[in-house]
């Protein structure tokens, strides 16, 4: 039940949202929710059982309408959970148009989001797939910059193609599945040989790269993140990446083991390239957003290698990863948000010496940089940490050739710092003033997370031990 | 012992919170008492924990201390652990002591600075030491490698403590990432030890040892000391030292003498048996720890910046230890990190009450006769060129005799090289000194009016450290002057005890040892005195072109440039490439080829909807027509006509 | 006379009706061409029902074998009878608004 609350909050918040016409009432009342939400989030990971929920739905179809909560999905509704806080916080100084609607579509997302992470029927994951999606098309396309038609277009029918592949998969595995039934278990249990597992597998991983993404298919994301509205940039780089990477391991590789294990050099190689690929790009990059928006596509690249390693201390690393990012760059965009509305640009070489008028900006900024580089004692370092040795175990060249990134990503990294905080002053950033409250509480609890999770990460590891080991139960 | 242990860093932890946070609010002298008697505290803890250490009889110590469980999974776990034994407690003496003198220096030093920034910068130093201190006490590669990074992003902010000046960012940042280098290696041959192992504790990793193949090893040690050579700036990742030279300059004393680049020494040190085990590995130590202690020293001949001189002395000084690794003198090399801790933390402290006296003129070009100025700097300085040139019975003198002794029974060739490194050594500190102490005075008037001695809390430390920098050599007097009284090889021997017994090491004779005591001294002797007689008489006037050599020496023989247009330049039009052309062109036009691939064959296949509705009934006749055929199959068809007609 | 003779004939007449389709520009004698193909099959199917009848009647006096054959030749021709009507009078729409009955000029619908 409090699986489906997490799930209702937002949902039936989101359409009371949109009645609202005050700007300041939107915005405190979802701002509300999502604390409410968090609330039970955290009330659910309490619970020892976990929360689940079963109904009936499509029951002419085999699809139960089955919500069920593991540690996993208990790391990610968290992160769902805690990201929205910051966000609706971060941009309470914003004013939006129709701020009603605005605020509407973001919970709808996450009611979106929840459900993904939640669902036990593929069918309903779907639904819950598009869910998320949808809103994201709209507030793109009404909220976003002044290239946000083109961009939102190439973005949607990007994942739109991703989508229809991985529906074409999933009837595909329902009609090879016992009992015709979309339910998770069946699927797992689905009959398929190894060609046929071959295929399916590439449908499916297809539209997850698209949404993590991995390189080849990542060009919508830089456009798409510097264009949407950082509170909807936010959500898709801190969450709903996140949506690829949890799906790969809740449908792909329980569902296609062998095509997984065979596919795997393939996809590691990929995505090895795509880490350093984007980390080069990051370099070159002047703009603060394409800057992080490479960065984050480096990291993403790194848990998708991880995955597809089959070892458990790499999964550990991809699952404590997901969390840790997310928070990161939630942080990362705040800060590059900041610094867009007040300053009016995003370029490297416009910035400079705002250390000297915004020092509590100036630290704050270190701190998520650090985390970016994946300093020890910051959050990202664990995960990483578990992700290379894994990798390493794999291959050790490959490894070796990955943990180039580790000496690009302290180059991007210091030289973004750099031209932003350090240095003299300038026109442009003369009148610069520091962070107003709300940011800096927001920002302040991110570094904190980092510092926390960096030094104690144990509960997080413990929190999704099952989730690790039910991957590698043979079905 | 067990509470004891986690004081140590926690200090300067402390120390960091507070002056971090509290940089706006406390007054300077404040920040200065807390930020230098976090140190202090530390290092009275170092005490006590090395009486405990010293005092202990064999096996009876209990080294590891177990905090909490940092990482734990299925296939390994790391605990947060801390090991404090012979060869940790002695770093931490060195680190903590050292530290505080800096510290203590540091307070007079930065005293022009604004609060806020004075609070920022002890912030850094006490974040410096406790990552230090993290990487010299954990129990294992994953702590240490805390510590190792730690270092390394503090060395940033400290060499960019100046951020208003770019140049010193860059320097931080090359500082950084060379480190990083460093670092990758490092963190490989962690996973490499988790791989085959699936531990990385100390003691375990050592009692494993054997289990390993002989690839591994020397695999895992080439790895390892990759990581040492970003840390303890070997050739090639030792260019950012040099410029590591733009932070303040107790930093320097700081990252030259009691922290950062003796993490290399410490690290091989203290998995001294692994690099025993690997004499492939060894010798590549050896041979690199050579050419780095020849090459800076080359380079430090032609140097003008006082700073600048001292830093390539340090690489040259790290390669001497690099060697003594190399030839299995671990104590040695040990030995030497220690007495250059203090003569080099002299040295650089000396520098800076020179820089600060002369108001921020750092060439020695323009300085001379400053000891009339400044006596305590002066004799300071002396002692402590006289330490690091290796005249006897200074510190310098006993442990670089002992690395190269070491290196003689090992092979001769080494013996050579290395003391014509060390004549080099003793004609640039010799110098360095003449030309800023002695002769006349060259800067400018206003200069000279306000040359005077630096204020007590900075000549003290220069005092302390110049008694240490006189008499520490007598913790390790060879055997030769004294039977048994080498106090310092008989602390650590539990450390290395494992490599002495897979090593079987001939000892010199006592004659010839003199003998090449005697020799080196002596020329070291006429050395130090050719280079002063000539710089003692430099005017300064005539602005000497060099040429040659001189101008190859001058430009540090160009590598910044050589790397800069074989690695950062082409990694840089790489990366444009990546980005205006492959992303661009490549996969974005890709993506858009496709849409485009799509609008035009819709644009094409418009063409057929021509409106002529003659045309869409001879489509419609002949669709049907093809319909027929391959519904009823051939055979059908000629059926029907053969009846037919 | 063979069932033969009446398949050629409506063989040829239903071709003529498509050439007549296909090449014609005025509607009208289009019109007219579709009138043919529409007689073409009835014929045909009025021949057919014969043969069917006249084989099936040897067996069985009674027999009503082939009679849905000429039902559907009624049908036929009401149809046609509709769309006489109904074509005629857009072929009349069609000159008054473009003073020609030339189906070439009846492209609007392209692109």
């Amino acid at each position: 039940m409090i699986a489906l609350l997490l799930i209702l909050t937002p949902l039936v918040a989101g359409f009371c949202s949109f009645a609202m016409k005050q700007g300041s009432t939107a915005k405190n009342f979802s701002l509300l929710v999502s604390i409410v939400t968090l609330a039970i989030a955290l009330l659910a990971i309490g619970s020892p059982a976990g929360g689940s929920f079963d109904t009936a739905w499509l029951t002419d179809l085999g699809s139960r309408f089955t919500l069920k909560m593991d540690g996993m999905g208990k790391m990610l509704c968290l992160l769902t959970a805690v990201s929205y806080p910051l966000i609706f916080a971060a941009v309470y100084k914003s004013d939006y148009k129709n701020p009603g609607s605005f605020f509407g579509l973001m919970l709808l997302t996450q009611a979106g989001l929840m459900g993904v992470f939640l669902a036990a029927d593929a069918l309903l994951f779907y639904f819950f797939w598009e869910l998320a999606l949808i809103p994201v098309y709209f507030l793109c396309s009404l909220w976003g910059g002044e290239k946000r038609i083109a961009v939102t277009f190439k973005f949607f029918v990007y994942t739109f193609i991703g989508s229809l592949l991985m529906l074409v998969g999933i009837l595909y595995v329902y009609f090879h599945t016992a009992d015709h039934s979309f339910a998770m278990q069946s699927f797992y249990k689905a009959q398929l040989s190894d060609h046929q597992q071959s295929y399916m597998f590439w449908l499916f991983f297809v539209a997850f790269a698209i949404k993590m993404p991995i390189f080849p298919l990542h060009t919508w994301q830089p456009d798409a993140y510097e264009q949407a509205p950082t509170a909807t940039t936010m959500v898709l780089s801190g969450v709903m990446v996140k949506m690829g990477v949890f799906a790969v391991f809740r449908w792909l590789l329980p569902i296609f083991p062998n095509a997984a294990s065979s596919n795997s050099m393939i996809i590691i190689i990929l995505s090895v390239t795509g880490m350093l690929y984007a980390s080069l790009i990051a370099i070159k990059q002047d703009d603060i957003k394409r800057m992080i928006a490479y960065s984050s596509i480096a990291h993403i690249g790194l848990m998708c290698a991880a995955m597809f390693t089959n070892n458990k201390a790499a999964f550990d690393g991809v699952m404590i990863q997901m969390f840790n990012h997310g928070v990161n760059v939630i942080g990362l965009w705040i800060i590059a948000d900041l610094i867009e509305k007040q300053l009016g640009t995003r370029k490297l070489s416009d910035l400079g010496g705002l250390a000297q008028k915004a020092p509590a900006l100036a630290i704050l900024l270190v701190i998520m940089a650090l985390a970016n580089v994946a300093l020890p004692l910051t959050n990202a370092f664990i995960g990483e940490f578990l992700m290379f040795s894994g990798l390493f175990q794999y291959n050790m060249f490959i490894a070796a050739i990955a943990g180039i990134s580790i000496i690009l990503a302290a180059v991007y990294t210091l030289n973004m710092v750099q031209k932003v905080i350090y240095g003299n002053l300038n026109a442009v950033t003369e009148n610069a003033t520091d962070i107003s409250f709300n940011v800096k509480l927001v920002l302040v609890i991110i570094a904190l997370v980092i510092i926390v999770f960096g030094v104690f990460p144990q509960p997080m590891i413990d929190l999704t031990k099952t989730s690790v080991e039910a991957l590698f139960v043979k079905k | 012992m067990n509470k004891i242990v986690f004081l140590v860093p926690l200090f300067p932890l402390l120390g960091f919170l507070i002056n971090g946070l509290g940089r706006k609010s406390l007054s300077k002298s404040a920040i200065g008492i807390i930020g230098s008697g976090v140190i202090l505290l530390s290092f009275l803890t170092s005490c006590y924990l090395f009486s405990i250490v010293a005092s202990a009889g064999e096996g009876q110590l209990q080294t590891v201390v177990t905090l909490f469980n940092f990482i734990s999974v299925d296939a390994f776990t790391i605990p947060f652990a801390f090991q404090v034994d012979q060869l940790s407690v002695l770093f931490l003496l060195i680190i903590t002591g050292i530290g505080f003198l800096i510290h203590l220096y540091s307070s007079a030093y930065m005293k022009e600075e604004e609060t806020q920034h004075f609070g920022r910068y002890f912030a850094y130093l006490n974040l410096f030491v406790f990552s230090m201190l993290l990487l010299v006490m954990g129990a294992n590669y994953v702590i240490m490698f805390i510590g190792w990074e730690g270092v390394g992003l503090c060395s940033y902010l400290l060499i960019g403590y100046w951020f208003k000046n770019n140049d010193f960012n860059y320097a931080a940042k090359k500082a950084f990432i060379m480190n990083r280098i460093g670092d990758l290696g490092f963190l490989l041959a962690v996973f490499w030890l988790l791989f085959k192992l699936g531990t990385v504790n100390y003691g375990d990793v050592f009692s494993q040892v054997a289990s390993l193949s002989t690839f591994d090893i020397a695999a895992i040690t080439t790895l390892l000391f990759i990581g040492a050579m970003g840390k303890s700036a070997q050739i090639p990742l030792y260019t950012w030292l040099p410029d590591a030279m733009a932070g303040p300059t107790p930093v320097s004393a700081l990252i030259h003498a009691a922290t950062m680049v003796t993490a290399g020494i410490y690290m091989i040190a203290r998995s001294n048996i692994l690099f025993t085990m690997a004499p492939t590995t060894q010798t590549l130590i050896a041979i690199i720890g050579l050419a780095t202690a020849i090459f800076a020293a080359t380079i430090a001949l032609k140097q003008n910046d006082i700073k600048k001189v001292l830093a390539y002395s340090t690489v040259s000084q790290l390669g001497y230890m690099f060697l003594g690794l190399g030839v299995g003198s671990y104590t040695g090399a040990v030995f030497h990190v220690m007495t250059h801790a203090f003569f080099k933390a002299l040295l650089f402290l000396g520098a800076g009450s020179v820089i600060h006296a002369m108001h921020h003129e750092q060439d020695i070009r323009k300085m001379g006769n400053l000891k009339k100025y400044m006596p305590i700097t002066h004799i300071t300085f002396l002692l402590a060129c006289l330490a690091i040139a290796g005249i006897p019975p200074f510190s310098g003198f006993f442990s670089k005799d002992e690395i190269l002794a070491a290196a003689f029974t090992k092979n001769p060739l080494y013996y050579y090289i290395g003391v014509g490194g060390a004549l080099m050594t003793a004609f640039y500190m010799f110098r360095l000194y003449a030309l800023t102490f002695l002769g006349k005075f060259r800067g400018t008037h206003d200069q000279e009016h306000h040359l005077h001695e630096s204020p007590s809390a900075m000549t003290i430390p220069l005092i302390v450290l110049a008694v240490l920098s006189v008499f520490g050599g007598f913790i390790g007097i060879p055997e030769v002057f004294a039977e048994n009284k080498n106090w310092l090889e008989h602390f650590l021997s539990p450390i290395f005890a494992e490599s002495t017994k897979l090593v079987t090491t001939e000892h010199l004779s006592h004659s010839q040892e003199y003998m090449m005591m005697g020799i080196v001294t002596v020329l070291i002797a006429v050395v130090i005195f050719i280079a002063v007689s000539k710089f003692k008489k430099y005017a300064g006037e005539q602005e000497e072109v060099e040429t040659g050599v001189g101008k190859l020496l001058e430009n540090k023989w160009y590598i910044d440039e050589l790397y800069n247009s074989i690695v950062v330049n082409p990694i840089n039009a790489f990366a444009g490439f990546c980005k205006n052309f492959i992303e661009k062109s490549g996969i974005d036009g890709a993506v858009n080829g496709v849409g485009k691939l799509v609008s035009y064959s819709s644009r094409q296949l418009r063409l057929i909807q021509s409106g002529q509705v003659a045309s869409y009934l001879l489509i419609m006749i002949l669709s049907i027509v093809v319909f027929f055929i391959i519904w009823f199959n051939d055979i059908t068809i000629m059926k029907f006509l053969n009846k037919l007609f | 006379m063979p069932i033969q003779y009446y398949i050629y004939f409506c063989l040829a007449l239903f071709s003529i009706g498509i050439i007549g389709v296909l090449t014609r520009r005025n509607a009208i004698i289009v019109f007219m061409c579709i009138e043919l193909m529409l007689n073409a099959v009835n014929l045909l199917l009025v021949a057919f029902s014969k043969m069917h009848y006249g084989a099936a009647l040897a067996a069985n006096p009674n027999t009503t074998a082939g009679i849905d054959g000429q039902l559907f030749v009624f049908f036929i021709m009401v149809v046609a009878a509709a769309e006489v009507s109904v074509g005629l009078a857009i072929i009349v729409m069609m000159y008054r608004n473009t003073h020609s009955v030339d189906i070439n000029f009846l492209n609007r619908l392209k692109n």
